[in-house]
């Protein structure tokens, strides 16, 4: 009988870890808390670089995930991974010969930076509302207006000591990029400023984007953090920052604010990790063994890593360690490591 | 006899790093390593209350500090009034009105 595997985890990287575990002969069985497939990234519109449609990776890979047979169970929240065995909310233990965690991670709550005002007052959003907005292609402020002036804000709930995240989430510089573009082409009137501590533009046509996000749509780019932002009596937001580069603050009315947020360790990291005697990372992700030829290993053996669960990461890293890690799961069965 | 030609040279703007001392800014940083953390976001100087009436900008003080250029940094520091808006914001973590004390102290005879 071929042996089991337990993935933690239906999202993209859950997915393509399973497809790739059946192709090698194993069974692969996929435990997913929510009630659907696709993770994060089926709440997404476009991804960058290219402004592919998220559908086209999600749909092929669940598509691929029923075709092969692949068993799933959906609702099942896992509370406890011991060697060889994964128990469920419901009591339910599972026995398994090796188990790959891909449960991502968490998007940070924007309540928690209060000085932004997300969740108290109008016309503050989140990069996910934006994605949501742009999907049911309703983007317009509060009051059903075109926006005629959008900030956007990198950085917040990444790369802060205030809020417990000293990480950098990796992929916000450029989805701030892609969405100045996306949000010009809607509103080609609008004038769109984007407020940076660092450019981050790490990836193949990232720089590129960046670039044609500065000529070919005029989007600003301020080099400072914006320090607040409070509500105007007509419902805009004004927003204050400092100008690094000519060195004097800046005020600004806004009508939307967007909040680049960033990606955070999952809670359920810290059960799953004394359950099982792998570790985390000080930041609360998990710890791959080493950074380079077993980073889709945990510290502990037969248990793996792959996607975001273990740093924040883009779909095709996520995609890339999804295969990876099918072949060192491979590897540990079959040879015993 | 030197000609005067009617103007004169002007002091250099070049922050030196060659010929600045850097004694004092490494006293400062001994004292509070975490200021070599600073990521210049300016979330600082945009809360500073004193810095958006008068020219005081706290992180260009403390950054120029940092490069041995100390000249007015103590009259600048004097600006501030220790409201501490700039910590509670800095994503550092920061000790700001450390900072501004520390600069005062060291350098009050600059
Ligand atoms: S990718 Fe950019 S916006 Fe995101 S945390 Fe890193 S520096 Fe900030
Ligand atoms: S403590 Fe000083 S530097 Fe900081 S915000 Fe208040 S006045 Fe400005
Ligand atoms: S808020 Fe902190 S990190 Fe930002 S410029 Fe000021 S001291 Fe530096």
């Amino acid at each position: 009988m071929s042996k089991r595997v337990v993935v933690v985890g239906g999202g993209i990287s859950g997915m393509q870890t399973a497809l790739s575990l059946k192709s090698l002969g194993f069974e692969p069985l996929i435990l997913e808390q929510s009630r659907q497939l696709g993770g994060k990234v089926a709440d997404w519109h476009l991804l960058f670089p290219s402004f592919t449609p998220a559908e086209e990776v999600t749909v092929p890979l669940i598509r691929a995930v029923r075709q092969n047979g692949i068993l799933v169970r959906l609702g099942c929240k896992v509370v406890s991974i011991e060697s060889r065995r994964v128990i469920l909310c419901s009591g339910e233990r599972i026995d398994c010969d090796a188990v790959v965690l891909c449960s991502g991670s968490t998007l940070f709550d924007a309540t928690i930076k209060e000085e932004y005002g997300y969740g108290i007052y109008d016309n503050v959003y989140t990069s996910a509302d934006i994605e949501k907005m742009m999907n049911n292609e309703c983007v317009a402020t509060a009051s059903g207006a075109a926006p005629e002036r959008i900030a956007i804000l990198h950085c917040v709930g990444s790369r802060d000591e205030k809020v417990c995240q000293r990480h950098c989430s990796k992929v916000c510089c450029i989805t701030g990029v892609k969405q100045a573009i996306e949000l010009k082409k809607l509103f080609p009137k609008a004038e769109i400023f984007n407020f940076y501590m660092d450019i981050r533009m790490f990836g193949p046509g990232y720089e590129e984007l960046y670039r044609q996000a500065q000529i070919d749509y005029n989007i600003h780019f301020v080099r400072g953090r914006i320090s607040e932002a409070s509500p105007l009596m007509d419902g805009r937001v004004q927003i204050k920052a400092e100008d690094t580069l000519t060195g004097r603050p800046l005020r600004m009315s806004v009508d939307m604010l967007v909040l680049m947020i960033g990606m955070r360790a999952n809670d359920d990291n810290a059960f799953l990790s004394s359950s099982s005697g792998a570790e985390l990372a000080p930041n609360g992700f998990f710890k791959s063994r080493n950074s380079f030829v077993d980073n889709v290993l945990s510290t502990k053996d037969g248990i793996f890593l792959a996607g975001t669960v273990s740093s924040p990461k883009t779909i095709g890293q996520s995609l890339n360690e999804a295969t990876t890690v099918a072949h060192r799961v491979a590897e540990y069965l079959n040879y015993g490591n | 006899m030197a000609t005067n030609f009617g103007f004169s040279i002007s002091k250099p703007r070049v922050i030196d790093v060659d010929t600045n001392n850097l004694k004092k800014s490494n006293e400062i940083l001994a004292a509070l390593p975490e200021l070599q953390s600073c990521i210049g976001c300016g979330s600082c100087t945009a809360s500073c209350t004193a810095g958006n009436l008068t020219s005081y900008n706290f992180r260009k003080v403390h950054t120029l500090v940092r490069r041995g250029e100390y000249a007015g940094a103590y009259e600048e520091m004097n600006k501030c009034m220790l409201c501490g808006k700039c910590r509670l914001l800095c994503p550092r973590g920061i000790n700001t009105r450390r900072v501004v004390m520390l600069i005062k102290k060291c350098l009050g005879d600059f």
